[in-house]
Order: structure tokens, then sequence, then C-alpha cells
């Protein structure tokens, strides 16, 4: 962990003792069970956005995405008879080719990925909502489906979402911070030009974080449908692309690219599901949601950069008394 | 002769930079009306003093007298008061704006009172006349955008012309225009003498020089070592007084006698000149040095050859079998490696720490499979960080907190930790102290004794001549001739690289 992190992960216990000090609530089991089941499902897409992110990219297509591959999962699965196993492959896999897609305009075509995804964001919403002629899908009265069963299951009390999210953190953080291709992220996302002139093959190294994203947001998609049973693909994950965003500045990310942890962009998660908490426990009205989250990822982002600042004037002080200091000598 | 007083005179100017004496007493005086050539080679102290002319800089010491009135420094302000415009290489306009935007950019006529709205009508309507004196053949309205190099250079002369110059500085206008468009250009520098406009005329292209200047002004080494009249401007003359200092040569001979041939462009076509082909044989354990005039075309040739930009044409042969470049990624699997000109934004990457770098073309190897291992990158980047003498305390230190000369090892040192075949060096030691110059040079000389083909780019006479085995000169796309290290002198590279005939030694 570095230091962003340890200062992310205060932040939330003080939150969290706040919230608590004034609603004991807090930490009663089943709310704890309900936010570590959010935290799981944010956190999937999250990682997902993280991935891109840090090679200069966004991907602003995610919420439309989980809406599209929701609601075909819940048609495939409830209405044409597929059986779960196969629908969840069929789904994974037209994740990973959106991101494919994705990936080759911005490599190929030269396109800007905030332009690519935001035509992504709003074509797999149209096509949503026009395949199910804006009708809500869902799995058919009584029907049960006792292999989906694990995705809303829980295991010693904490949802299946989040040992998922556990494993999913794991494999990224290794990924990101230990691999090859994790190196070549950074590298990307720092100066794309001299990782190319390195003769680091950098368009792979895009493609890949976007298949990666795509991916990770469709396995998340599945989690979504079935937590939520039914797929209204009008309201169906809508502005979730911003929430991940935002998780991901929250956890040290550079919008530029080439910075950001893993264990930040979850700890960034948590927070925000932390303040979606505050708001229904401490009875401030729903409606302000969004500003309460607004006004922390500002405040946060604030602090984090004018200590920055600070610590480079302070850094920048010592040297100059240093260097006075040699010149009298 | 009768002259009216100067509109500019410089006295004793000094300016020195850390290690270099830029300018060592310069006196000269500018008359209306008189075109004044200023040669001299990279180096010579010309930018030192158009800088100063600008406001840019300014002296340690000396005066500037405008119209009788002594200045120690000028400011941009100032240097604006008194007339002085300049029109550079490389413009700087808005292409997204109309002509006649341009030349009021800043200044724009407004109209409708409160509303502030820029008046382009009247706008227009006075920078047409302005265009029709340079003979534009373009209007006001017309987008910049639209127009050619040539033509946008007549937009920053019309500006300066609107600014009421009495001095129009060009910096060497004519080194990427076409013959047609040069010969206009010159044509507008005698328009504006005609109308008692100075103007100064820096160029390499030393022929164009001695067909308008009244005079030439030669630099060299910070001093104005001649100034020229009329009569007794010649391109020898010229070229004489351009060099004739003595060059600090400490040659490294080769171990070995040159080995057999390595890369060999055949016919290559580059982006930059796609109706030239070059061909350029490379033999292993020499150091191939490519001379010439800044934009004559080597950056592509090198570019070309790491991958990075396509070929328009010939072939690209490693040790006999034909290769296809894609990206810098293919080369660097054929072991052909570049050490780019811009260090910092494509050498290295300056928030990775000196390790990172040196280990991230080669990555693979300093990882079990899929993982990193750090204690492998250590190993490697410790082992460079001797055998280069990479000053830095520790291996994790951010890459962008050493020294240029330090950081350009670390470039060398990503590559000397792999296998090459080819090493290609753009400017491997501008702005570089003196003591890692010395070792990038002995870097260069063993790398080349390990059989190494090594292609050196350099526009520093000194370098190109103490360092090279054989040398390639470049002019307008095209390899001008081959100098073995017999042949060697400044006079006959400079020869080749601006481009006279009679003193162009006979290729290989």
């Amino acid at each position: 962990m570095n230091k962003k992190d340890i200062g992310l992960l205060v932040l939330i216990l003080v939150v969290g003792l706040g919230v608590w000090l004034r609603n004991p609530l807090f930490l009663s089991p089943n709310n704890l069970a309900n936010t570590a089941n959010l935290i799981g499902l944010f956190g999937l897409f999250s990682i997902a956005q993280g991935f891109v992110i840090i090679t200069g990219g966004i991907d602003l297509s995610a919420g439309s995405l989980i809406a599209l591959l929701g609601v075909l999962f819940v048609s495939m699965v409830g209405s044409l008879g597929v059986s779960w196993p196969i629908a969840m492959v069929v789904i994974l896999l037209a994740g990973m080719g959106f991101g494919l897609l994705h990936g080759l305009l911005i490599t190929r075509l030269n396109i800007q990925p905030f332009v690519v995804t935001l035509c992504g964001l709003l074509i797999y919403r149209g096509a949503a909502r026009g395949y199910t002629a804006d009708a809500t899908a869902g799995f058919p009265f009584g029907s049960t489906y006792p292999g989906l069963d694990f995705f809303t299951a829980r295991f010693f009390g904490i949802p299946a979402a989040t040992y998922v999210l556990f494993v999913v953190m794991a494999i990224a953080w290794v990924v990101l911070h230990r691999s090859v291709f994790g190196r070549y992220l950074f590298a990307v996302g720092k100066n794309e030009e001299a990782a190319r002139f390195s003769g680091i093959r950098t368009d792979r190294v895009i493609l890949a974080a976007y298949v990666i994203c795509a991916g990770l947001t469709a396995l998340a998609a599945i989690f979504f449908a079935m937590y939520t049973r039914s797929v209204s693909p009008s309201s169906h994950g809508n502005f979730y692309e911003l929430y991940a965003i935002a998780a991901a500045v929250l956890g040290g990310f550079s919008l530029r690219g080439g910075e950001g942890s893993i264990i930040g962009v979850v700890l960034g998660t948590i927070l925000l599901q932390i303040l979606q908490n505050l708001v229904n426990l401490l009875g401030i009205p729903s409606s302000l949601n969004f500003a309460v989250m607004g006004g922390v990822i500002l405040i946060g982002v604030l602090a984090d950069q004018q200590w920055g600042v600070l610590r480079e004037r302070r850094r920048k002080q010592l040297a100059a008394r240093q260097g006075a200091e040699t010149a009298t000598l | 002769m009768t002259r009216s007083p100067p509109i500019l005179t410089l006295t004793s100017l000094r300016k020195s930079y850390p290690g270099v004496q830029a300018l060592a007493g310069l006196d000269l005086a500018i008359h209306p009306g008189e075109v004044i050539g200023l040669v001299g080679e990279n180096g010579a102290g010309k930018s030192t003093l158009m800088k100063i002319l600008g406001g840019v800089t300014a002296p340690d010491s000396g005066a500037i007298l405008v119209d009788g009135t002594p200045h120690t420094a000028l400011s941009v302000q100032q240097s604006m008061a008194a007339g002085i415009a300049f029109v550079h290489q490389e413009l700087n306009l808005f292409d997204n704006l109309d002509v006649a935007a341009n030349v009021f950019i800043g200044r724009e006529p407004r109209r409708f009172g409160i509303l502030q709205l820029v008046d382009t009508a009247r706008q227009r309507a006075a920078v047409q006349p302005l265009l029709d004196l340079l003979g534009a053949s373009f209007t006001a309205d017309t987008m910049v955008a639209k127009l050619s190099l040539a033509q946008q250079q007549l937009v920053e002369i019309a500006k300066a012309l609107s600014y009421d110059a009495r001095l129009v500085i060009f910096d060497e206008p004519t080194s990427s225009l076409p013959y047609a468009e040069t010969e206009k250009l010159l044509a507008v520098m005698l328009a504006l003498k005609a109308r008692g406009i100075a103007v100064i005329f820096i160029s390499h292209r030393l022929h164009e020089v001695e067909r308008v200047a009244d005079r030439v002004v030669v630099l060299r080494d910070g001093h104005l070592v001649g100034i020229l009249p009329r009569a007794d401007v010649s391109h020898d003359a010229m070229v004489r007084l351009m060099i004739g200092r003595d060059l600090k040569v400490n040659y490294l001979a080769p171990a070995k006698p040159r080995g057999s041939l390595v890369l060999q462009a055949k016919g290559v076509r580059t982006a930059a000149w796609p109706a030239t082909p070059i061909s350029l044989d490379l033999a292993g354990g020499e150091i191939l040095g490519l001379a010439g005039l800044v934009g004559s075309g080597r950056t592509e040739l090198a570019r070309a050859l790491f991958g990075i930009d396509p070929i328009y044409g010939g072939s690209i042969v490693l040790q006999g079998r034909q290769i296809t470049l894609k990206t810098p990624a293919d080369a660097v699997a054929h072991g052909i490696f570049l050490v780019p000109e811009d260090r910092k934004a494509t050498g290295i990457l300056l928030d990775f720490p000196v390790s990172q770098n040196i280990t991230l073309p080669d990555l693979p190897r300093h990882s079990n499979g899929l993982l990193l291992s750090p204690a492998r990158e250590t190993a490697q980047a410790e082992a460079s960080r001797q055998s280069l003498s990479i000053r830095v305390p520790d291996v994790a230190t951010r890459t962008g907190a050493l020294s240029g000369g330090n950081q350009q090892k670390v470039v060398l040192a990503k590559w000397l930790a792999m296998q090459a075949r080819v090493i290609i060096l753009d400017e491997p030691t501008r702005g570089i102290d003196v003591g890692s110059k010395s070792e990038i040079y002995r870097l260069m000389r063993d790398l080349a004794d390990t059989g190494v083909a090594v292609l050196m780019i350099s526009s520093d006479m000194e370098e190109v001549i103490g360092v090279s085995d054989r040398l390639a000169v470049m002019r307008e796309g095209q390899i001008a001739g081959l100098l073995d290290r017999a042949d060697f002198s400044e006079e006959n590279v400079l020869r080749l690289a601006v481009g006279h005939s009679r003193a162009a030694v006979p290729g290989h």
C-alpha cells in the first residue's frame, strides 16, 4: 500500500466511525452485508475502468454496457431457454468483443477514447431499450435457477460478489503491479511515445486494456442482473461509468494516465458506497446523494493535490537552503 | 558613401552560458535599407544574437543603441517598439484563423461599442494592401491552414509590416522551401530594402546570401570574424571565414578494420523527401557519421530505419536479408536500436526510476514468464550503472532528477543491456556536459569494436569529424557525398552540406 492508499483508508475509517456514532445500525450485520455486496458489484467495473484510465484512456460506455448485457443475459436464460453457464460465457465473450471494438477504433483508426466510448454509451443504451422495446426484461414468474443462486448467495454472512471482488482484486493487483504487462500499461500511460521508442507494441497494450475493461464490466453486468432480477433498460446502470471514474480518481488514478493502484480504486469504491449508505442512515434527503458524493470527491482530490504542492515547495526550500550552505562553505 | 544614421547599433555585446561563450564582444551597425547576410555554423552565436535583439535574453554586457538611445538590454516590448520583427523558420501562426486575423492578433479593431465585436471588414481592408505589396497570390480572408509554408511566411512579413517594422530578421526562412518559393522570398527581401527597411538574412544556403546581401557578417564561436562588403561576397570567402578554427579532435581509432556489411538502405524514400531515394551502407565495427544541415532528412532516415515511419519505397537489408519494419518493436527484435534526438520526450520516461527505464525494452528477460523479478531488474540496472558510470546514488531514483549526460547514459544502458546489431544515435551529445560527452564517445567506440554498426547523426562539426570513421553528408533529402577519414575537413563537410558542386567529393 502506498501513502495515498493509507490516506484513503484513514478517511474511510473516519467517515465510518462518524456514521456509526450517529447511527449504530451502520455496523449491523445486515447493513454491512448489503454494503459489502454493493462494493463487490461496483468494485468489479471500477477496477475495469482503472485498466483503461492507466493508459490515459477512459470508458464511458460501462453503464450502458451493463444494461445491454444484463438485458441479453436475462432474456437468454429467462425466455430463450439457454442454460446459464453458456449464457454466462456468451455474455463475457460479448463484453470482450465490445472491448476489442473500442480498442481497435482507438488504436487503428485513431479516434479519441472519449468519443469512441461516448458513442458506445449511446449505442448500447439504445440497443438495450430497442431489444426489449423499452419493456423490463425479467425471469418468468415463479421460475427458479438453482445454479444462479450463487450470484446472490452469502457465505459466512458475506455476499458472493465480495468474494469475487476479492479474487479479481488480487489478480488485478498482480497484473498491474507485478507483471510485465502491468509495467507496459504504466509506461504507455506515462509516455506512449517513449514506450513505443523502447520497442513496446503500444497498440496491443492499449487494445488489451480495453478488452480487460469490457470483459470485467461484463462480469459485473451478470452480477447486477442477478442482483436486480429484472433489468429495466432505460435506467439500469445509469451513471455507473461515472461511479467507476470517481472511484479511480479517488483511488489515486490520474486521468492523464500512468498513475494508479488497484488497492486505491477498491478503497475509492468502498468510500463511495459508504457515502451512499451515509445518506440513507443519517436521514439526509436521498436527492442530495450526488451532491454529497461530488463534494467529498472534490475535497479529497483538492487535499491530495494541495498536499503535493506543499511537499514540493518544502523540498525546494530545503534544497535552496542546502545550496546556500554549500555556497558559503 | 553617405548613409542615413543607423537604426540599430550594437557595441561589444557579450553573452555567456555555463561553459560556452555565445557572444564574445560583437559590434555591428544596421542601416535602413540594407540587406545583411548573417552566416556561421551551428553554435556560432547567431541564435543568441537573435534572442538579444528580440528581447528574449539580456546580454551580459555591451550596449544596444536604438536611434541613438542606449539600452543595456531590450525587452520584448522595446524590441517591437524599435521596429524589429522576425520571420522564423518555424511559424507562429494560428491556422484556424484567416490571414487578417493573424496579422491583427491581440490588437483586433472593435466595433459595436460595448459588444466589442471584431471588425473583420476593417481588419481585412487593412491587411490587403500589405499582401498586394508583397505580391501575395492569396487574399486577406484566406484561412492560414490553406496556405503553403512560403505563403505563411508572407503572412509573417505582412504582420511585421503592419507593426511598421524597420528591421526584419529572416531566420533560415528558405531552408524548407522549394526553389521557386525561395526566389519569391528573395524578391520580397529586395522589395523591403527598396522601402528603406533593413533586412538581416540568416541562412546556411550561401548562394542565396550571395545574391541578396549588401554585406555579409560572419560569426564563429561568438566572435565576429569578418564583414564582407558586397564586392567581396563569395561562397568561398564565406566558407573560409566560417571555419578556420582549430578543431579539438581526439579521434579514437577502431581496434579492428571495418567488418562486413550489416545494414543497407537501398533506395529508401522517407516521408519528408518521398521523391528522393537514399542508399547507404553500414558495416559492422564502424562509426558512420551522418552530417548535414537541420532539415536535410537525417532524422527522417533514422526514423525509417527504426520502424517509426513507414518507408515509401526501396528496401532495408539487414545482414543480407531484406526486413520489414512496421513498428519500433520490429526494429528492436532485429537488434536495431535508436537513441533518439529528443531524449526527454522519446528517449526515457522521466517519471520512471532509472532501473525501470533500463529494463523496459527487455522486460521478458527480467521476469519469470509473466511476473517481473525486481531483483533481476535491480541487478541489471546496477551492472549498467557501474559499466556506464551513471552518476546516481540509487537506481530507484526518478530518471528526471538526473543531469542530461546521465539521462543519456540511461538511454544507452537500455540498449547496451541487449544484443545490438545496429545502433543509431541522433544528436547523442546535444546539451550534455564535456565530461559525459567523452564518456559517450568512448562507449560508442567500445560498442563498434564489438562488431556493432554505429550510425551517428550530428550537427556538431567537432563531433562529426572527431568521432566518425566514415562520413555521409546529407543535403535536401539525399546523400550529397561520402568522405573517408583522410578527406575529413570542416570545409569538405560544409561544402557537401550547403551544396557546391565544384567541391563535391566523389562517393564510394
